[in-house]
């Protein structure tokens, strides 16, 4: 058997996960002491982390629902860490029954939970990869099998740009992703930001620097920054905006100071 | 189900709409929060029921408290929350009117069931949760050690199926693995390689370079090395290897380990020293050959201050002799004895012996005392060669001729000492053979010109560097010019002007001058040809004559009569305006045969002078039988009559010969004249002709035809 690329010589489950710490914030116990020491390292600094990531959670919620409501069937969600609850398959295949759903990871623990979960659902499947490698991800077997990439498809970047380097040219791998996929493709997309943190940006640089020290380093990126991802997209109303705001189902003003932190937004290739 | 306004349906979905306010910031649902109280009114009306229900049912509370962590309520805040609220407004907004007492220790009761199915259900979930994700992380584990094990397979597979060695060692250098190629070249088991350093593995033909890289890698200062290196295997033989050796770095980039990768290359060096002996090494005897022989001497004459060579060249003397006598097989078993006997003189650190092909053979020594060496070298190889080689039953004697070259290093090139040695060994040979001469630098300087006149001549005659002079013959009786003999010069583009002494026995020797003296016929004749039509004939004399020389090669060149005949027919001369003179010692013991283009020449009309008269012990009764119609008389006669009194005998002896040439109808020439009383006493003594310095040197054919302007006047 080829070990694949992205596959780790080993795993270290003394090293902290950034997805098994969001489960964590979203009150799973999908994690070991590690990630909750870490968590909770982190929710010294930002104590309404756990508000952030719900929020994600929502935004997808919702940003999936609307991608159904437009015919979208093919949802291919990068990052898409430990399944916990409100899983793309679950608000897609709920909003749009048989729609094809295809997570990737490259966190092999998460990879494999995801499969236990979506053991015997034929129309949802996990590969393990990497966003930084996009041909890898469009050429593996399961994306092969449940994508049609001459179909429009529902590319979600939930929560991961924010993981991944300049160095590592996250614009250009969005950027081949964008040119693999049929045009009337949508974007799902949300992003880390000190930009609408309720607190100053000092104490949010402490749970960066956490970020840092567990080797996942967090890369907070402006409002125009992240709005250069959707390049090659027109962006759907109401365009970049903070999460509750991006087509709110109730009023944004009820929700969580700590919910507006960062950026979402959806955009559809032409 | 519209419901009626403060009705009880109305009361219990305000009630759940409290709940739903008080608990939605606690959990971590992504459902809205009016989607939450959705999922609590179910839950809000099992509470009403059982706060109502006619049996009390506190289980009610338990599953209600479950399924809000079903819920996602999992944080602890979420059932305080809940609790309060259900304590505060579960009687108020959904008691109806029972008694309130009993309402409230109903709800108090349903409150304590909900907090243990709370706790009951979030722990079984934690538990879930912790087992689901142990067993993901097991499972990823599972898969990465699989494909671990998968690549470590196939790279032991590599290691040991490689046809080259492997071995791996810690940077101590104790060696931790090594693979099946690798024991099989040292031919060990694996046991003993255990335990076994890299140090233990030097050998003295270790390029000294190979032990700093070594220190270099395991310091970490270099990824790797390539060098050539030879290991002792436990039997004692060697194993010839091409090794490279690569540091392997930790993660961190720390060294760690060292790899080796070695080719076992002792069979093709093996090959390799075989192809070179067999290049550098004369099959028949064993000896070094030319190759070798050549880098040795270079390597001598190239040689730092105070080092010195010396070189014996031998040649054998008569081998040609015997290979044609008694065969090639007996000529090569002669030259392996001589090998083996010259190998014996030649034992000494700094000296060698080669055949250079035949029976050519060199010896050198080299050091600091050659200029003693080589002459005791050339000693025992002379005593070597005494005691007859004994051939199929035959002692045959072996003799030789040897040139010694010695000599400082760094002053000569190999090829120039060598032809140094080789004149050298001609001069021995020349001098009877069987001796050593030393090389002397005007010898060779002489030979080298001689050489370079050898190979010069062909071109010489193409280029036209032959010229003619011509030196009168003047009759005694009246000294009017009667001809002329021809002499042949080299106008050499280098050494000037050379005389036919110089040049003539080369031309011999090549055989050049059978081409050469037609051409000077040619010329002389056409030059004859031209005085006749200038001058015209004096009645009384006959035309002007040329005298030319014929060497002995000419004598037996069997064109030598029809060459001479187109020559003088194309120049319009008759026979008897042409002299050819023959030496004497040519015509020694000339047979018949020999004689005979000279009496066709003869009874054609060319005379035929018998030149250097009274040198070659002639036999004079055999003088009547030659075709010879002149005598000339070789110049030592006439020298002692340049003084005066002339020396009687010499007079004696001039007349004798006159009287003898004259009586057989001989006319005498005779060369040499240098004095008006000379040419007097010839005169008187009956000579016939003279040539000399008295009369003329040689010189241009103008000339002649002057003197013979001076003589038709005077």
């Amino acid at each position: 058997m080829e070990r694949p690329a992205w596959a780790p010589r080993s795993i270290d489950i003394s090293v902290p996960s950034v997805s098994r710490i969001y489960d964590y914030y979203l009150g799973g116990s999908h994690n070991f002491e590690v990630d909750r020491e870490a968590a909770r390292k982190a929710m010294e600094f930002l104590p309404g982390l756990p508000k952030i990531m719900q929020a994600n959670r929502a935004f997808m919620r919702r940003a999936v629902r609307f991608a159904a409501a437009e015919g979208i069937t093919q949802f291919l969600d990068i990052g898409s860490g430990i399944p916990t609850f409100g899983n793309v398959h679950e608000v897609a295949q709920e909003a749009s029954p048989g729609a094809h759903v295809m997570y990737v990871d490259h966190d092999p623990v998460a990879v494999a939970h995801s499969q236990a979960v979506l053991a015997g659902n034929e129309t949802a499947d996990v590969v393990a990869a990497d966003l930084r490698k996009p041909q890898e991800i469009l050429a593996s077997a399961e994306v092969q099998r449940l994508i049609d990439v001459n179909r429009p498809v529902a590319l979600l970047l939930v929560a991961i740009l924010h993981f991944v380097e300049d160095v590592d040219d996250p614009y250009g791998a969005v950027a081949q992703l964008r040119d693999a996929l049929a045009p009337g493709s949508l974007l799902i997309l949300t992003h880390a930001s000190y930009e609408g943190i309720p607190l100053p940006p000092e104490r949010a640089e402490g749970a960066v620097d956490v970020y840092k020290d567990i080797r996942n380093p967090l890369i907070m990126r402006s409002r125009d920054e992240i709005a250069r991802f959707f390049e090659g997209y027109d962006m759907v109303e109401p365009g970049l905006v903070p999460m509750p705001d991006w087509r709110p189902d109730t009023a944004p003003e009820d929700e969580d100071p700590y919910s507006f932190s960062g950026f979402a937004g959806v955009g559809r290739t032409a | 189900m519209i419901a009626e306004p403060d009705g009880p349906e109305d009361r219990l979905r305000r009630f759940a709409t409290i709940w739903s306010r008080a608990v939605f910031p606690a959990t971590s649902t992504s459902l809205t929060r009016p989607e939450f109280e959705e999922l609590l009114l179910p839950l809000a009306r099992r509470l009403s029921d059982a706060l109502r229900a006619r049996t009390f049912e506190a289980e009610e509370g338990k599953q209600v408290g479950a399924a809000l962590v079903a819920a996602h309520c999992t944080d602890p805040d979420a059932l305080s929350r809940t609790l309060e609220c259900v304590d505060a407004y579960l009687v108020l907004y959904c008691g109806g009117d029972g008694s309130q007492e009993d309402l409230r220790i109903r709800s108090a009761r349903l409150q304590h069931a909900m907090a243990a199915g709370f706790a009951q259900e979030l722990r079984e979930r934690t538990l879930a949760e912790q087992e689901a994700i142990s067993v993901a992380a097991l499972q990823a584990q599972g898969v990465v050690a699989q494909a671990l094990h998968a690549t470590e397979a196939r790279f032991r597979a590599v290691f040991e199926g490689a046809a080259i060695g492997i071995g791996m060692a810690d940077l101590e250098g104790n060696i931790l693995q090594v693979n099946g190629a690798l024991l099989r070249m040292f031919g060990i088991s694996d046991q003993t390689m255990g335990g076994r350093n890299v140090r233990e593995w030097t050998h003295p033909d270790d390029a000294p370079q190979t032990w700093t890289l070594y220190d270099e890698l395991v310091r970490g200062e270099r990824e790797h090395y390539h060098v050539e290196k030879a290991f002792y295997r436990p039997d004692g033989t060697v194993l010839w290897t091409n090794l490279t050796v690569s540091l392997l770095r930790d993660a961190d980039g720390n060294p760690q380990y060292q790899l080796a990768l070695m080719e076992d290359t002792t069979e093709r060096r093996l090959l390799n020293l075989r192809l070179r002996y067999e290049a550098t090494h004369d099959a028949l005897t064993g000896l070094p050959n030319r190759t070798l022989f050549f880098e040795r001497l270079e390597k001598a004459l190239g040689a730092g201050e105070n080092q010195r060579f010396g070189l014996c060249y031998l040649d054998l003397d008569g081998f040609k002799t015997i290979n044609d006598s008694l065969g090639h097989a007996a000529g090569d078993r002669l030259l392996v004895e001589v090998a083996d006997r010259l190998q014996s003189c030649a034992t000494a650190p700094g000296e060698m012996v080669a055949r250079l092909g035949g029976d050519e053979f060199v010896a050198l020594t080299t050091g600091p005392d050659t200029e003693r060496e080589v002459d005791e070298l050339a000693g025992r190889i002379m005593n070597a060669l005494i005691t007859p080689v004994s051939i199929d039953g035959r002692d045959l004697t072996v003799r030789g001729s040897i040139g010694i070259v010695e000599g400082p290093a760094g002053e000569r090139g190999p090829a120039e000492v060598l032809r140094s040695a080789d004149i050298t060994m001609y001069r021995a040979k020349s001098a009877g053979g069987n001796r050593f001469e030393l090389a002397d630098p005007e010898a060779d300087a002489r030979a080298i010109t001689r050489h370079g006149l050898t190979t010069a001549l062909p071109a010489a005659l193409d280029r036209n560097e032959f010229f003619i002079e011509y030196q009168p013959l003047v009759h005694l009786g009246d000294g009017s010019v009667r001809g002329a003999e021809a002499l042949v010069r080299w106008l050499h583009p280098q050494h000037g002007v050379l005389g036919p002494d110089r040049f003539i026995p080369l031309a011999e020797h090549t055989g050049l001058i059978v081409p050469l003296g037609r051409w000077v016929l040619d010329q002389s004749v056409r030059q004859a040809k031209q005085w006749q039509e200038r001058h015209g004939g004096n009645d009384a004399t006959g035309p002007l004559r040329i005298n030319v020389n014929l060497s002995p090669c000419q004598l037996s060149h069997p064109g030598l009569v029809q060459d001479t005949v187109d020559i003088l027919e194309r120049a319009g001369v008759s026979p008897d305006a042409l002299c050819l003179e023959v030496t004497e010692s040519a015509l020694i013991g000339a047979d018949d045969d020999l004689l005979k283009p000279l009496r066709q020449l003869a009874e054609m009309g060319v005379d035929i002078a018998l030149d250097d008269f009274g040198t070659g012990y002639s036999n004079l009764a055999n003088l009547r039988r030659l075709p010879v119609s002149i005598l000339k008389l070789d110049r030592s006669f006439t020298q002692g009559m340049q003084q005066f009194p002339a020396d009687p005998v010499d007079l004696k002896i001039v007349e004798g010969i006159v009287s003898l040439a004259h009586s057989l109808n001989l006319a005498v020439t005779v060369e040499g004249v240098e004095t008006g009383a000379q040419a007097e006493q010839l005169r008187i003594l009956g000579c016939d002709t003279a040539q000399g310095w008295y009369y003329a040197r040689p010189g241009p054919p103008e000339r002649l035809h002057e003197l013979a302007l001076v003589d038709a006047t005077g």
